[in-house]
């Protein structure tokens, strides 16, 4: 019997570091060859571990949430035969982690020691109470980073613990348990904690008038920043740290395109696919882009230079059950409308399901963002870094407007873009929505090329 | 019509409707109770009390029939007999004592106690007669009306009670035994009864329609049961229905799981089937009451869907156990004397006195399981106790259930003889909401039965120490 040691691999483009997103295996599985053991995330895909050998898993190199660098111990599985740790290395196994931990979100290591090392002990001695005696006060403190806070919030649906007289008492008084925090063992109301509630509903109160108050809700819930979200969270940083940003925000008159789509659409929406107004406004962009280079680009801060491309890889900000993506659209300017309708369905349905490529999620030079019916007014977004624009869409609506001296109805729809104005002065960026707005107000002007 | 009024009016003088009228009347509420028969209801006349009279009296003849085989505790006796009128005198006596213990307590609080049969005339009415024949009913009227009549026993349609074919309240007064009884259905009341009646001599079958005897525990729970029932030699036919008695009226036909039918002859049939709320035959329906299937639907305050009509006990559906009747008693009589109360137990423990006894509070592993409860589950058996092998009862275990994420106790379980006792210290640990580490760490007696109920809960801790 021989020790296999599985490391993180190079996943390539300079990756140092990777995120562990989700174990599949546990320590004291047996694993086959070839078997999906864990998945970690770079800054945009996520990727499976399989496993090179088949053996018993001995122990995992890492928690859910971990950052970890390429080339550190994933896995360690006891294979048949010698394996590929020298004899005598053993003892150095390098942050083993206890089973039950390894299920868990765990506190960042730079939280105090003790916060750390809780989980741990609770893990290894479950006959440990996890509340304490309640009289030494400050329990949400205490609790902290652990999985104790049970002691005190309640899940929905639980039950109120509390003796028969505690009830008996709180009936008495007119409070309902469920709204009192219990500091007892395993979440108990004492009968401490009853006069602690009214106490303080008291203070709050002024003597004689009834509690016309809400319910007070005192649960809370702690969320770990992991995985895509983490990723989100970074780039968002990023952006709004790097870049200054300035948002322009123009009206379109969207009637005439309107018109014309309901027409395609009762023409070809059989047999090509209906459309929605996304492949006009990259249409526009497209065509918008090429008079206006400098919006089309990536700004390299460091080395000072911004790279202007002919082609247009436009990315399309999606949501997902995990949080945003940007699916990129290659060459959007090779595309016409229907091509564009069926790659970006596709490519939502890739970034939804978890399918999209490293590929696809890289390489944008310019970002749409739409919420559609849910557009709002008017929006300020956030450019995806290192881009220098994102063109935001707004909700289309009827509104009355002034045509020669008249008031007509017209579909109106706007236009939030924003940009980097380290490289792209307030008058490019207004010629550039304004071409944007000329194309899609007299439609037939975007197919001409 | 002269028309008697009073606060509080209870219709049922069983379990819960003496309760309520008790506390009603500490409680300063003028209060009113009717009762056709004797007080104490079919708990204190024909159910709990004269059953476990019979159970004792059974147990101490079959211990004194075995003493005149060979005994391991070298006791012997000749020519053990029974006179069962004698037992069933005895038993009376027990009843009488205890039902005039119940008037005494109602006279002693001031409650006015009317004999005779309730009918409902309106939400506020009833009318009084002393039996059917009377033409002059005395008319009370409440501002509240406690409906407390409880349930009857459940008959089968093709086998009347009458001749042979009897009821478990005639079970309780034999004036002879018979050769070979019959009992159909193998519930508590079967059981209990059955082996009553096996242990003073009879040959006693059995008939239950499901796959196993007592359905309603688990199967881990039953197999000391169905071993003690096999030992004692108990015949117990599952999977087979009765379909009435045959021509001659001396068998019962039986037909199996496969369809066959046979015959088991029997000079008595007990037909102990279950309860169902007694809600017919005294004009109940005139309220319109909402429903729940048979029973009465009530709220956790025990409210029905009419204004100030209250009901309790078995009428209001199951689990159909006087503990529960009492509990709700109590507590209405403190919402009519304005106290803000709820019915809202953590537990409520039920106890089968079968041979060995079985008792269950809370929820079973398969009841938390269907909760969604991560649950860790441990068992300390009798066969470890001291105590039970000085009482040469061996058989049988404490379970507990308790959650895993703060062993938090959902549910005890236990088999055994005497156990019954050990259901005070389960309810006991689950309205506290005691923890694994709370039973654990507390001291127990020696020698005790009582001791498996902490060594579960070290078990379940990981650290038993005696097993």
């Amino acid at each position: 019997m021989g020790i296999h040691i599985i490391k993180m691999p190079d996943i390539g483009e300079g990756i140092a570091e990777v995120e562990l997103v989700a174990w599949h295996v546990k320590v004291g599985d047996m694993v086959a060859e070839d078997q999906i053991l864990a998945d970690v995330m770079t800054d945009k895909a996520t990727v499976e571990i399989p496993s090179s050998v088949a053996g018993k898993v001995l122990a995992l190199g890492g928690t859910v949430g971990q950052v970890m660098a390429v080339g550190s111990e994933v896995i360690r599985i006891e294979v048949d035969g010698a394996g590929n740790l020298k004899p005598g290395a053993g003892s150095a196994a390098p942050a083993v982690v206890p089973a039950a931990q390894a299920a868990a979100p765990v506190s960042p290591p730079a939280a105090s020691p003790a916060a750390a090392v809780a989980p741990v002990k609770a893990a290894a001695a479950p006959a440990v109470p996890h509340g304490t005696n309640g009289s030494n006060g400050s329990a949400p403190a205490r609790n902290g980073n652990t999985k104790a806070p049970a002691a005190l919030v309640r899940a929905p649906g639980d039950k109120p613990i509390a003796s028969p007289a505690v009830r008996r008492q709180a009936w008495d008084l007119g409070v309902e348990l469920q709204f009192v925090p219990g500091t007892g063992t395993a979440g108990r109301i004492t009968h401490e904690d009853l006069q602690a509630y009214v106490a303080r509903a008291a203070q709050a109160q002024p003597a004689g008038v009834a509690d016309q108050r809400y319910a007070q809700r005192l649960d809370e819930q702690t969320v770990p920043v992991i995985g895509l979200r983490r990723k989100i969270a970074q780039k968002m940083q990023e952006a709004k740290r790097r870049i200054p940003h300035f948002t322009y925000v123009e009206e379109v008159d969207m009637t005439e395109l309107e018109t014309l789509r309901v027409r395609l659409n009762a023409q070809h929406g059989k047999e090509r696919g209906r459309l929605t107004v996304l492949p006009f406004l990259v249409r526009a962009m497209v065509l918008a882009a090429r008079s206006h280079p400098e919006v089309n680009a990536r700004y390299d801060d460091e080395a000072a230079v911004e790279t202007r491309f002919g082609a247009v890889h436009l990315g399309i900000a999606t949501q997902t059950q995990g949080g945003l993506m940007v699916p990129v659209i290659r060459h959007a300017e090779t595309l016409d409308l229907w091509a564009c309708a069926a790659e970006v369905l596709r490519l939502s349905e890739a970034a939804r399901s978890g399918k999209a490529s490293r590929d696809e999620l890289t390489g944008s030079t310019i970002t749409i963002t739409s919420l559609g019916a849910l557009g709002g007014i008017v929006s300020t977004p956030v450019i995806n870094h290192p881009e220098v624009a994102i063109v935001g869409v707004n909700r289309m609506v009827e509104r009355p407007m002034v045509r020669n001296g008249a008031v007509v109805v017209r579909q109106m729809m706007n236009l939030s873009s924003s940009f980097d104005h380290r490289v792209v002065d307030g008058m490019n960026a207004a010629e550039f929505v304004q071409k944007i707005r000329g194309y899609l107000e007299c439609p037939a002007t975007l197919f001409v090329e | 019509m002269d028309i008697q009024h009073t606060t509080l009016l209870v219709i049922g003088g069983g379990p819960g409707g003496y309760i309520t009228a008790i506390r009603a009347a500490q409680l300063g509420i003028a209060t009113t109770l009717i009762e056709g028969e004797q007080l104490g209801g079919t708990c204190l006349n024909v159910g709990c009390i004269p059953s476990k009279a019979m159970i004792h009296a059974a147990e101490a003849f079959h211990q004194a029939h075995t003493f005149m085989g060979d005994s391991t505790l070298g006791i012997h006796v000749e020519g053990a007999r029974i006179d069962i009128t004698q037992t069933v005198r005895w038993k009376d006596g027990i009843v009488a004592r205890l039902t005039g213990g119940v008037g005494a307590l109602l006279k002693k609080h001031g409650v006015k106690v009317v004999k005779g049969w309730a009918t409902i005339v309106d939400g506020k009415t009833v009318d009084v007669a002393k039996d059917l024949a009377d033409t002059k009913p005395v008319r009370i009227q409440g501002e509240h009306i406690v409906l407390a009549t409880g349930s009857v026993e459940l008959g089968l349609p093709g086998m009347p009670f009458g001749g042979r074919v009897i009821s478990s309240t005639q079970a309780l007064s034999p004036d002879s035994i018979p050769k070979k009884l019959v009992v159909v259905g193998g519930g508590y009341i079967g059981l209990e009864l059955g082996l009553v009646y096996r242990k003073l001599g009879s040959d006693v079958t059995v008939v239950e329609a499901q796959d196993r005897i007592l359905p309603l525990y688990d199967e881990e729970l039953t197999k000391p049961v169905v071993a003690s029932l096999r030992k004692l030699g108990v015949q117990v036919l599952l999977g087979s229905k009765v379909q009435g008695l045959n021509a001659t009226g001396d068998a019962v036909r039986v037909q199996d799981s496969a369809g066959r039918e046979s015959e088991l002859a029997a000079d008595q049939v007990l037909v102990a089937i279950g309860r169902v709320p007694h809600t017919h035959g005294w004009g109940l329906e005139k309220l319109m009451l909402a429903m729940n299937g048979r029973s009465i639907k009530v709220d956790d305050q025990c409210r029905t869907s009419m204004r100030n009509v209250w009901a309790i006990g078995d009428l209001t559906g199951e689990p159909m156990l006087a503990h529960r009747a009492m509990a709700q008693g109590e507590m209405v009589a403190e919402i009519i004397s304005g106290k803000r109360r709820h019915f809202a137990p953590a537990a409520i423990a039920a106890v089968c006195f079968t041979d060995p006894e079985v008792v269950v509070a809370g929820q079973t592993p398969a009841d938390a399981a269907k909760a969604g409860l991560d649950c860790i589950t441990a068992q300390f058996p009798f066969a470890a106790n001291g105590r039970a092998m000085t009482l040469e009862s061996t058989d049988g275990f404490v379970r507990v259930v308790a959650r895993r994420d703060n062993h938090r106790i959902v549910g005890w379980q236990a088999v055994g003889a005497g156990v019954s006792e050990l259901s005070t210290a389960f309810s006991h640990s689950l309205e506290m909401g005691a923890t694994l580490e709370d039973v654990a760490g507390t001291i127990h007696a020696h020698p005790t039965l009582g001791e498996a109920v902490q060594e579960a809960a070290l078990r379940a801790l990981g650290h038993a120490l005696h097993i």
